[in-house]
């Protein structure tokens, strides 16, 4: 049901794009080829990777589940179409850092042989438990580009009640058209999608959020929920980054989501259009989440349009269906021209997350131009979503000054690059952003290894000081011994040298005797005589010590 | 060659420095028409002497500095500097004093600062403050508005005073040159006269003024003149706005603040301080709130601290203007301001989305 009056609030900030959604809105969407070789990531959402279940020369069919969820935050992955797993190994993937990362290897038998599949008759019957546990059995994420696993999203914990369930129908990135196409092609789909997630979370009210640049989508959308009093489709103004959940939210129900908060704790959850019909496809047709709406657009493709592409498929392939040129591409972004990523190679994999490839041609990008330094004009701010101090933000990043740009909130910046969008001196503000992100992560992560180092060494420190402090008392001990020893040693020599002048004086005074008595006697006591003058040197240097 | 990864944003709206300085130059041009109309061809040559001066000495610097030429020459800041200084230097200055304001404010103000964005305080008002305490004769020998003139210059005799201080003959200094309305107002009230005296004398209509043979200072608004060139300000202003290349907050704070002083004080004595709209409709003042206040490098950034940063100016205008020593105040009272703007900046910051203000 769509309904005229309902009041809407604004987003601070924001911008106006050229939309450029045209082009690829014009054909309707069809499969892609099924392609001959498949590349399935085992991290294609937010969480821990998936674990992978099958050993290469397993043969798998479509939509069989071919890695587990490994711990909470995860989400299985399942085969897009039959055929053989001939490795699990190291691939690029579609990753900002352009690293390689394990995925599984699927060649296609061309068969396209499914699994069993098993729909649920009647899901308001099953407990919402069971429905969350169905939803991540299909390895469903957010489609809308975050990739969290929806199961947990669909969870309110207890006590939290949901009075809005938002469908982000949105689509607020320039070039992107997937969720457009879905929701003029599968609006029945999305619609029960949407019902299914609604019992799950019971909630109160259901919007669907259209951006007014999407009419045939808001018709369609309208058309299907004509008979629905508690759906609401809302047609939004079009302003950059209003596909942000917690921008959406605000629009249509001036709430603010707390910054360090969830939708969940002020009563919203929102999903988007792509993920509703996917649970959609999981619940009434037992069909896992294994492939997605996909936009190939850009300068460098010849027919832009939207796919139906299964996941694993390389971005080439696509590219080529679309009558592309790949030559021509000058950047290649997954994603839209605001938030997407650049990608070093053209045949990394689609996955969960590919809403849109973008095939830059270099007419599409604006001309390279010098960085002037800042003129504080403040239409970052003014641009800002989030109302930060981008300005102020830029400078603390670039002086590395990790506390300050902190104080300035910058982790409450979403990268929406609306600030380098309106910047006049062309700064590249978002990326001093990330970098300061990843050196205050940096710091964080060394600061916590220091903290462990230094409880550490502290540990350590304390263990040498007992040792020192216990080899200093067995030093003492041994050195009171000592002094005992000398001192006796000392006496003894000392009474040693006594008894020796002693010896000596009483020999002397004998000798005396002796010669006296002698001296008329005149016999040879010359021999002897020397003695006395010996012990007499012996007592002269005893003295001296 | 090696590129930095290209990352996001990878559009970029049409707007750059040199389109944000030219939209201000074109934003300009209904004020020079007022200006020349009623003033005479001393601004024209006036702006070409600052223009030239400002490229010299900015090229030099740039030089010095090692900085690339072309996008620094290009960013049309130095002859925005130029520009707004040009415009309030009287019209018949001699062109030594243009020179000097110019290669001033573009030496100390901007680049020994560091140039482009790092210049705390306000180039043209540097420049325009060192000619008023250096030169104060030079700078407040204002011409009459042309319809008044007893002898009106041409251009090429213009040109001839401002370059050589020579005159045709018959015409001496002090027959070209008259005191602006502030300044005819500021004496007057010194002398004892009341604002309602000062205006029976000096506002006459065109048919009493000329029997009388006094030059009529005050229109019906303003100054004669000088309201006119005032409004076609104020219409470059609110271009600019609507351009959105600046923002409401510090003209309209700016204007408000002005008014309400000028309002109290009107209020308790009518006699001895002018109205309101007389502040609004003379001298600087819409100049100064569309123009100078609203630079951007040396103004506060935040929406409050912009109103704060425009209220403040509007108020040290009047106070300076009503019991200061200068007739007008707009360099003053934006200086001052500017003093104070990495304080704004640190005590008014707007409230981070989904953050409770403490």
């Amino acid at each position: 049901m769509s309904q005229a009056n309902r009041r809407l609030w604004r987003f601070p900030g924001g911008v106006h794009t050229p939309q450029h959604k045209q082009e690829s809105t014009r054909l309707p969407v069809k499969p892609a080829r099924l392609p001959q070789r498949l590349v399935l990531p085992l991290h294609q959402h937010i969480g821990e990777p998936a674990e992978a279940i099958v050993k290469p020369g397993d043969t798998v069919l479509k939509g069989q589940m071919i890695a587990r969820p490994q711990g909470f935050v995860s989400a299985p992955i399942h085969a897009p179409t039959s055929g053989t797993v001939v490795a699990i190994a190291e691939h690029p993937v579609p990753h900002p850092s352009g690293l390689s990362a394990a995925c599984i290897v699927l060649d296609s038998d061309g068969e396209e042989r499914w699994i069993d599949r098993q729909p649920v008759g009647n899901y308001a019957e099953l407990a919402a438990s069971e429905l969350r546990n169905l939803i991540r059995e299909a390895g469903i994420v957010g489609l809308g580009g975050a990739g969290f696993p929806s199961y947990i999203k669909y969870n309110p914990g207890h006590n939290k009640f949901i009075q809005t369930l938002l469908l982000n129908g949105v689509e607020c990135e320039p070039y992107i058209t997937c969720d457009d196409m879905l929701m003029r092609e599968r609006s029945e789909e999305i619609l029960a999608g949407l019902q299914i997630i609604r019992h799950a979370l019971q909630a109160r009210e259901c919007l669907i959020a259209i951006e007014d640049n999407k009419p045939e989508a808001y018709a369609a959308m309208c058309r299907i929920t004509a008979d629905y009093d508690d759906i609401e489709v809302v047609q939004v103004p079009t302003l950059y980054p209003q596909g942000s959940e917690k921008q959406l939210i605000k629009v249509l129900t001036g709430k603010e989501v707390p910054s360090d908060g969830l939708a969940l704790n002020i009563g919203v959850v929102g999903t988007n259009v792509g993920t509703a019909a996917a649970v959609s496809r999981a619940i009434h047709r037992g069909e896992p989440l294994i492939s997605r709406y996909m936009t190939i657009t850009g300068g460098a493709v010849g027919t832009p349009r939207n796919l139906e592409v299964l996941l694993g498929t390389p971005m080439d392939e696509l590219i080529n269906q679309c009558d592309g040129d790949i030559g021509a591409i000058e950047r290649l972004i997954m994603g839209g021209p605001m938030m997407g990523f650049a990608l070093k190679r053209h045949d990394l994999p689609v996955i969960k997350t590919t809403n849109c490839v973008l095939a830059v041609s270099a007419a599409d990008l604006p001309p390279p131009q010098p960085v002037m330094p800042c003129i504080r004009c403040g239409a970052c701010a003014d641009a800002c979503p989030v109302k930060l101090l981008p300005q102020q933000l830029y400078w603390y990043s670039k002086h590395k000054d990790l506390d300050k740009v902190q104080e300035y909130n910058l982790f409450d910046c979403i990268e929406c690059g609306c600030c380098a969008y309106v910047c006049p001196s062309k700064i590249p503000l978002v990326q001093y952003y990330r970098y300061a992100k990843g050196d205050i992560w940096t710091r964080e992560r060394e600061r916590e290894k220091a903290d462990i180092a230094r409880r550490r060494h502290e540990f350590h420190q304390q263990r040498l000081e007992r040792e020192k402090a216990e080899r200093e008392a067995r030093r003492q001990k041994k050195k009171a011994a000592l002094r005992t020893d000398t001192s006796a040693a000392r006496k003894k020599k000392q009474a040693a040298v006594q008894a020796a002048v002693e010896r000596a004086q009483t020999r002397r005074e004998s000798a005396m005797k002796a010669a006296n008595a002698r001296r008329g006697q005149q016999s040879p006591e010359q021999a002897t005589g020397d003695k006395p003058q010996e012990e007499n040197h012996e007592t002269d240097d005893s003295s001296h010590t | 060659m090696t590129l930095p990864p290209p990352t996001s944003p990878h559009l970029q709206a049409p707007i750059s420095v040199t389109r944000v300085m030219l939209r201000v130059l074109v934003a300009l041009i209904p004020g020079l028409i007022a200006y020349v109309w009623f003033f005479g061809w001393g601004i024209v040559i006036n702006l070409v002497i600052a223009v030239s001066t400002a490229l010299v000495t900015e090229t030099v610097m740039l030089s010095i500095r090692r900085r690339p030429l072309l996008p620094f020459l290009s960013d049309g800041s130095a002859v925005v500097t130029a520009c707004l200084l040009a415009f309030a230097i009287p019209p018949l200055a001699p062109w030594w004093i243009t020179v000097s304001g110019i290669s001033f404010a573009i030496v100390i103000a901007k680049h020994l600062y560091g140039g482009l964005g790092y210049n705390p305080f306000n180039p043209a008002m540097v420049g325009y403050v060192m000619l008023l305490v250096s030169f104060p004769r030079e700078m407040t020998s204002w011409v009459p508005i042309i319809a008044f003139s007893h002898f009106p210059l041409d251009f090429a005799a213009s040109a001839n005073f401002i370059f050589t201080g020579h005159l045709p003959p018959g015409i001496t200094i002090d027959t070209l040159t008259e005191a602006t309305p502030l300044d005819a107002l500021r004496t007057n009230i010194g002398l004892g006269n009341t604002v309602s005296e000062i205006r029976a004398q000096l506002g006459l209509d065109e048919a009493t003024s000329q029997l009388l043979s006094v030059t009529p200072v005050f229109g019906a608004l303003g100054g004669k003149g000088w309201e006119w060139v005032s409004g076609g300000f104020l219409l470059g202003g609110l271009w600019l706005i609507y351009r959105k290349v600046i923002n409401w907050h510090i003209p309209t704070a700016m204007l408000a603040a002005l008014t309400i002083m000028a309002l109290i004080f009107y209020l308790i004595n009518p006699e001895r301080y002018a109205s309101p709209l007389f502040h609004l409709f003379t001298g600087a003042t819409m100049l100064g709130a569309f123009f100078i206040a609203t630079d951007p490098v040396t103004a506060a950034t935040s929406p409050q601290g912009r109103l704060v940063y425009g209220a403040g100016i509007g108020i040290l205008i009047y106070v300076i203007r009503a019991w200061g020593g200068y007739p007008d105040s707009i360099a003053f009272a934006v200086l001052l301001m500017n003093m104070a703007v990495p304080l704004i900046d640190h005590h008014f910051k707007p409230r981070v989305f989904g953050h409770i203000r403490e």
